[in-house]
């Protein structure tokens, strides 16, 4: 037999996908600010707070690297409400997004916050730092250079991973792609275009997120961090 | 509306659970043995074989899960083949497995030092001698790790084969929610059962990793 492919009927949809690619991009940017804010503040608690918090953010972290984002999404879409709180669609998904990246960020952090040598901390101390300024100004930021590549990675890999969000309809790109192709049955084609799209968003945002951390993150403070 | 006691929820999803393993079972050995040919072809097979690995890693690193299995479904289809979920979520799983393993395993030859490969060769090794009695046994050693902890990730990723009306432990927890209208708990339980599969391997992961840390030391 033979298999007629059409990419034109699915990509003469391209203000669906252009919407979808437009969500994705809102959904992953939003979750990585939150879920990194989330993620150091862990990793403060698991280093510095007092033993139920450092407790309280173990725990976290290992349920939610434990069990697949699809639950913890449906979890939070379907669950809460029952139990009071209504969500749309759009906040289930930053919620369960950020939970997630959370938890990840949460151990990258600590792995960059192990590396920071004794001596940086005597002369923070010495130098009169309180403890949140320490934190802030002396262990922060080289630890978040040195760890960057690899949430760089993990924000990729949320961002992948938001695709799923189009079954609780966000309307990101997969959501896209599916409505494309329950209007025009080229469902393979819809997903090959959706699959290139994703790659090429991969790529774009690994280089982009390469090029914005040392600059605006941690740039100065990290270098005078590693003098 | 149909009466679930607690006890039939976890029961069914005790049920399923067999699917989530099985699953997860064959795509870990597929994607191993298929990731095997990939390492083989990436490091032995010059430089076009080791560009189109690549290619391969880069492309299924590179998309959502979700969509590579939405393709498998479709593509098969497209093929003219019946499609059940087993066949697409099967071939799907074992090659988005062989993809992260080839990669996870090229990390580790390539951190077996230069000087075995040149000393195995000095001895009059062939290639295939040096790999299998020198570097793969020294690479092994420091894969286990992070194989055993993208066992983890195969689990989790079998969750997303519900979508494409694969019966395992996702899928079962919808079905019971549309029974009983009980979603807090029964994704409750879900998570809870998921929990249960992967954190003994995530804890015997870390502990592996800090073994050869402290090995190293």
């Amino acid at each position: 037999m033979k298999i007629e492919l059409d990419f034109l009927a699915v990509l003469a949809q391209w203000p669906l996908l252009a919407k979808g690619v437009a969500w994705t991009l809102a959904l992953t940017t939003l979750s990585a600010v939150l879920g990194g804010i989330v993620g150091v503040a862990c990793a403060w608690a698991r280093a510095y707070g007092a033993k139920p918090l450092a407790w309280a953010a173990a725990t976290y972290v290992e349920l939610v690297r434990n069990t697949p984002f699809i639950v913890q999404l449906f979890f939070v879409f379907f669950g809460l409400p029952a139990a009071g709180v209504k969500l749309t669609p759009e906040i289930a998904s930053i919620i369960a997004m950020v939970v997630n990246l959370g938890a990840y960020a949460t151990e990258i952090v600590r792995a960059g916050l192990d590396a920071t040598p004794r001596g940086q901390y005597d002369a923070a101390k010495a130098l009169g730092l309180n403890r949140l300024q320490m934190f802030r100004l002396v262990v922060l930021p080289p630890a978040l250079s040195k760890v960057w590549p690899a949430m760089v990675s993990q924000i990729v890999i949320v961002m992948l991973g938001s695709a799923v969000c189009g079954q609780i309809s966000t309307e990101e790109l997969s959501y896209a792609a599916n409505l494309i192709q329950s209007r025009n049955f080229r469902a393979f084609e819809s997903f090959i275009i959706a699959g290139a799209i994703y790659l090429a968003l991969a790529i774009g945002v690994r280089r982009l997120l390469g090029w914005v951390g040392p600059r605006f993150l941690f740039g100065a403070s990290a270098k005078a961090g590693a003098r | 509306m149909v009466e679930f006691s607690i006890w039939d929820i976890v029961r069914n999803l005790l049920m399923a659970t067999r699917w989530t393993v099985v699953l997860s079972v064959v795509a870990f050995i597929g994607g191993g043995i298929v990731g095997l040919l990939l390492l083989y072809a990436r490091i032995g097979g010059g430089k076009i074989a080791n560009q189109l690995v690549g290619g391969y890693v880069q492309i299924f690193q590179g998309t959502p899960l979700l969509i590579q299995l939405f393709l498998a479904f479709f593509g098969i289809a497209a093929l003219g083949l019946p499609v059940s979920p087993w066949i697409a979520a099967s071939v799907c799983l074992t090659l988005y497995s062989s993809a992260y393993l080839a990669e996870i395993w090229r990390g580790c030859v390539d951190s077996v030092p230069k000087g075995q490969w040149e000393a195995a060769k000095s001895l009059g090794l062939s290639f295939v001698q040096q790999l299998r009695l020198i570097v793969l046994p020294q690479a092994a050693k420091i894969a286990i790790a992070p194989t055993v902890g993208f066992m983890v990730q195969v689990i989790k990723g079998t969750a997303l084969a519900s979508i494409i009306g694969f019966i395992e432990i996702t899928k079962t927890g919808t079905m019971i929610t549309n029974a009983t209208f009980k979603p807090f708990l029964v994704y409750s339980f879900v998570a809870l059962f998921y929990f249960a599969l992967c954190f003994p391997l995530s804890w015997w992961s870390k502990r592996l990793e800090l073994r050869m840390s402290v090995a190293e030391r």
